[in-house]
């Protein structure tokens, strides 16, 4: 039975979803009857989520996308179909 | 093996997570705008070493990684290779689940303790050998193996990285919520422990 020191070392692991098997399963007994340790992966995993959210809204600038597809040869056709008559495979 | 437009329109739907990354690794939009198109001239211009089938994220994030490193970095003014001060595990949660015990009724509000420029500014301020790992494990969901392929090192590596450049970004949120007066600046450094049960 994992004690609150073995829990806490795996917090990370745990949140990124790294253990699996016997590891996970001790982890978890250990949560479900442990309210400090289970209040700390709470607060992690809420800052973990937090963190994602904040750090990948960026608004990609829509004139990049036509960048991109000016780096692919004459054979890409962007989208189910060509935009324009000039966009041809060969 | 596919063919090359194939593999372009295959390659374009991770358009919005590259530019996202490049925007915490460059720190501003023209350099993001231009690590991306570099990133996918690379992939066109090598998707013979893809083999189809395989992970094409992780491909491109390493090749987004790997033209960061070795153009973009090289102009940047900031230290590059460095160590982090160690920290007391947890720093954060014992100064900030003080203060929400009272403050907080929902479970999502630590999403409006900080604003989104303040976390931007927490990951960006990290030095790159920890800032990588953490971009491509908290923000873009990449497991300790996939980042230990992305980033060339080995998964132990990775696993240090993450945990210094966790509680370095952790510092620097519990530092802006002081400076916002949102927790005492002083008490919080004599007596960090007292109120929050210490496992042990």
């Amino acid at each position: 039975m994992a004690d609150c020191n073995d829990t806490l070392r795996e917090l990370e692991a745990f949140l990124d979803h790294e253990l699996s098997g016997p590891a996970l399963q001790a982890i978890r007994a250990h949560l479900d009857g442990c309210l400090d340790c289970l209040q700390a992966f709470d607060f992690h995993a809420e800052l973990k989520m937090v963190i994602a959210q904040k750090c990948r809204n960026d608004e990609m600038p829509p004139s990049l996308l036509a960048k991109i597809e000016s780096c692919f040869g004459d054979d890409y056709l962007p989208g189910p179909a060509p935009r324009s008559a000039d966009a041809t495979t060969d | 093996m596919a063919d090359r437009a194939t593999f372009a329109s295959d390659a374009m739907q991770y358009a919005p997570q590259l530019y996202s990354a490049a925007m915490r690794m460059t720190r501003n939009g023209a350099d993001a705008e231009d690590l991306v198109q570099e990133t996918y001239l690379r992939a066109y211009r090598s998707f013979a070493t893809f083999e189809e089938g395989t992970n094409l994220r992780a491909w491109l994030f390493r090749i987004l990684t790997n033209t960061f490193i070795n153009t973009y970095r090289a102009k940047q003014r900031r230290p590059q290779e460095t160590d982090l001060g160690d920290l007391e595990d947890l720093y954060m949660y014992k100064r900030i689940s003080n203060l929400n015990q009272a403050s907080r009724s929902a479970e999502d509000q630590l999403f409006d303790v900080f604003t989104d420029d303040e976390v931007k500014a927490a990951l960006e301020d990290l030095p790159d050998n920890f800032r990588l790992p953490v971009i491509l494990a908290d923000v873009q969901d990449f497991s300790y193996k996939e980042i230990a392929e992305i980033l060339d090192i080995p998964i132990g590596t990775v696993m240090s990285r993450l945990h210094r450049g966790r509680k370095a970004m952790q510092k620097r949120l519990v530092d802006f919520a002081r400076e916002r007066g949102i927790i005492p600046a002083d008490e919080s450094e004599l007596e960090p422990t007292s109120e929050v049960p210490i496992h042990g």
